[in-house]
């Protein structure tokens, strides 16, 4: 297969574009499907500081290659989910990575700051895994980027996360959820950062093979708490349709911001609404509807059910 | 030839030569949810893989 572009020899097909491409011209075609993302979505733009959550994994990683490549000012932030040998080598990967190219790496250790690892502190608040994972590591992403004066927070959501996440909301009407979708949420409040993904536009495939071409070294071990998990289900799903009718996952997900885009003309914006709901939590101050925010009642409920257990 | 799978690791020997688009059929495995790579090069559906080549099936999909 030869690359559609520079006609060399091709390392990737592409069948949603109809294209292929080799190794130089995925780099450019990735590089430039980001700067399209940041450009259109009004993410950022070299002035503003900008905190990537990085994990160790090939979407993260690539996305803090991606950013510095383009000449913004992106730095990186771990949080140590202490979920065993996992956590040691997605550790080990995003400290080799911004080591070895000077790259700010900001790092949070729960077993230290929450007294114990992921799975004690699920066990403990009798919760599942990956719902407490989800609200700690907001919690602590928001709050790494305010405190350390990043203005903008970055996440390597792909095309394939954001169309399984649409899935399981539409799926489940979960329509409360849907407006929180796009791409870009804004700083509409004091303590919040903006926060942006602006892979949205690639498909996992397609970044996997940008980290392998670019020498981008990630952990490709699945966390083992994903076993089983429901999004892994609609991402299988999705991926057969797309076999079968390539171009599905774009039309399911960007369909769905083109329609929120045209509601958004008639409705009071995001930032609107989040000033109208939010207020500072009386425990830790990051902005909340309630009175006290997901992240505090959940430490507030795990230090009720008995002495989180350091090292799980 | 010898192809390492992810997810759990385990390594399938496979008989060459073959394509890359009939040895993930066989394998049943969606081309959308993986890469193929020999040595450190990803190759392409088309290409010809022989018996004595060791590839990678790596997995693309995340749960996170």
């Amino acid at each position: 297969m030869r690359c559609r572009k520079c006609k060399g020899k091709a390392v990737l097909d592409i069948p949603r574009h109809h294209t292929a491409f080799c190794k130089a011209c995925l780099t450019e075609f990735v590089c430039a499907q980001v700067e399209r993302a940041v450009a259109e979505e009004r993410m950022f733009t070299t002035a503003d500081r900008v905190l990537v959550a990085v994990s160790g994994g090939k979407d993260s990683l690539s996305l803090l290659n991606i950013l510095r490549k383009l000449g913004y000012q992106a730095d990186a932030f771990y949080v140590d989910l202490g979920i065993g040998e996992y956590s040691r080598q997605s550790k080990e990967k995003v400290e080799r990575y911004t080591g070895a190219r000077g790259i700010p790496l900001y790092v949070h250790e729960l077993k230290e700051d929450e007294g114990a690892g992921i799975n004690d502190l699920a066990d403990l608040v009798r919760r599942p895994t990956c719902s407490v994972c989800g609200t700690l590591k907001r919690y602590h992403f928001n709050r790494a980027a305010v405190m350390k004066g990043y203005n903008v927070l970055a996440t390597g959501h792909n095309l394939d996360d954001e169309a399984a996440r649409l899935l399981g909301n539409v799926l489940h009407w979960q329509e409360q959820y849907l407006e929180k979708q796009g791409p870009t949420l804004p700083d509409s409040v004091e303590g919040f950062a903006k926060k942006v993904k602006p892979l949205y536009r690639l498909a996992e495939r397609e970044i996997a093979a940008y980290a392998i071409v670019n020498g981008i070294d990630y952990i490709v071990e699945e966390c083992p708490n994903a076993q089983g998990a429901k999004m892994l289900l609609y991402k299988d799903i999705l991926n057969r349709l797309e076999s079968e009718s390539p171009g599905t996952k774009q039309a399911f997900y960007w369909g769905f911001l083109a329609r929120q885009k045209t509601d958004a003309q008639t409705r009071p914006s995001m930032a609107e609404h989040d000033r109208a709901v939010l207020h500072p939590c009386a425990t830790c101050g990051q902005p909340t509807t309630g009175e006290i925010c997901s992240y505090c009642k959940l430490m507030a409920r795990a230090q009720k059910n008995g002495p989180a257990p350091v090292g799980s | 030839m010898k192809i390492l799978l992810n997810h759990p690791v385990r390594e399938v020997e496979v008989k060459g030569p073959r394509r890359v688009r009939e040895v993930l059929k066989e394998l049943n495995l969606l081309p959308e949810s993986v890469l193929v790579v020999r040595g450190d090069d990803l190759v392409t559906e088309d290409e010809l893989l022989k018996d004595e080549d060791r590839i990678e099936i790596r997995p693309v999909i995340s749960g996170g």
